[in-house]
């Protein structure tokens, strides 16, 4: 009886991996989509403070990001433990900002200028006296849309 | 003689470079979502509109202030923020025409016909010692306040709660009920250090 000889004992037929390649592609299409390319490198400790009521950002393209908050570890050392400011890639004043929003805005295609929003991402533990100051800047800069970076929580 | 056929290229490590791929964009790219809450900074006033913002009738100025030990008053009073919610909505409801509250104006809305609205300004002043985290804490109440009362009105008007209205009828509940929050000259903070 052909039909019920016995399959070569005990071997587990080894699983297929013909369609790997697909399956890792389409991880990899996943994360191609869902993510963006880091365009800075972050020198300040940032934790965001916590908010129930946040607003998704509708357009992340016409964003500018101000990150406030305690210089890293390596950086301690050449710029002490106060809260700066980092716009771009380095640390910067408060007077610096008008500059830094005015080559973004230029960045930005004219139609989609009135529609930039600055995103402020503050660490939880800054004192507002730095926030207010920039604040003032933006409204000097007439930067107005202005977003308080927060992460979903309590 | 040689085959005419071209060769089949081995696939076998075409998973290996998508690995590769895969890690370095696992790698170089972020996906922290763009959260967090939306505010519109007002114009740096003229002189004729400091004139005007004294203007302003004192009851439909609430004053919520947050101190440098990150405590905080609503209208001169000590106040826990659990309980700052409910204060910001009694004051921008005003339900028994307290004449200590905020007026109220009927305004024609189009779409949406005569709209009872509040003239009450919510006044947020900071002190530059308080934390950042307060005072999004303090931020965050207040829009609570206000999503719930936008919520009542929509509930009212189409039944419907706000999240789940479409963008139009959004947009005429955001009219109806504004989110009328002043954040203060800091000039005015630093003389009350």
């Amino acid at each position: 009886m052909a039909k019920f000889i016995k399959k070569e004992s005990g071997d587990i037929p080894a699983i297929g991996t013909a369609s790997l390649p697909d399956i890792v592609f389409m991880i990899l299409m996943f994360f191609m989509v869902s993510t963006s390319m880091r365009q800075t490198e972050r020198k300040v400790k940032v934790v965001l403070p916590q908010a129930t009521e946040i607003a998704k950002l509708e357009r992340k393209d016409l964003s500018s990001y101000i990150y406030v908050g305690t210089p890293t570890n390596q950086y301690v050392a050449q710029y002490g433990t106060e809260s700066r400011i980092q716009l771009n890639d380095s640390f910067r004043n408060t007077d610096d900002i008008r500059d830094f929003i005015a080559a973004e805005r230029e960045n930005l295609s004219e139609v989609d200028r009135p529609f930039m929003t600055v995103s402020i991402k503050a660490d939880q533990d800054t004192r507002m006296g730095i926030i207010t100051d920039i604040k003032q800047e933006l409204r000097r800069c007439s930067a107005l849309k202005i977003m308080y970076g927060a992460r979903k929580g309590k | 003689m040689a085959s005419k056929k071209t060769p089949e290229i081995n696939g076998s490590s075409m998973a290996d470079i998508s690995f590769i791929a895969l890690i370095f964009f696992l790698m170089v790219t972020t996906m922290d979502k763009e959260e967090g809450i939306s505010r519109r900074l007002p114009a740096l006033p003229t002189e004729e509109q400091k004139a005007e913002d004294q203007k302003v009738n004192r009851r439909n100025i609430i004053e919520v202030k947050i101190n440098s030990n990150d405590r905080l008053f609503a209208g001169n009073q000590p106040m826990d923020v659990r309980l700052l919610k409910d204060k910001i909505k009694e004051f921008l409801t005003n339900p028994n025409d307290d004449p200590n509250l905020p007026e109220k104006k009927v305004e024609e809305i189009e779409g949406l016909g005569p709209v009872t609205m509040s003239k009450g300004v919510i006044s947020l002043q900071n002190d530059r010692g308080t934390t950042y985290s307060k005072y999004i804490e303090v931020q965050n109440e207040i829009i609570r306040a206000v999503n719930e009362l936008r919520d009542d009105f929509s509930m009212k008007t189409y039944g419907k709660k706000y999240a789940k209205l479409d963008s139009d009828k959004q947009d005429l509940v955001r009219k109806a009920v504004p989110q009328s929050v002043s954040e203060a000259e800091p000039k005015d903070v630093k003389k009350k250090k």
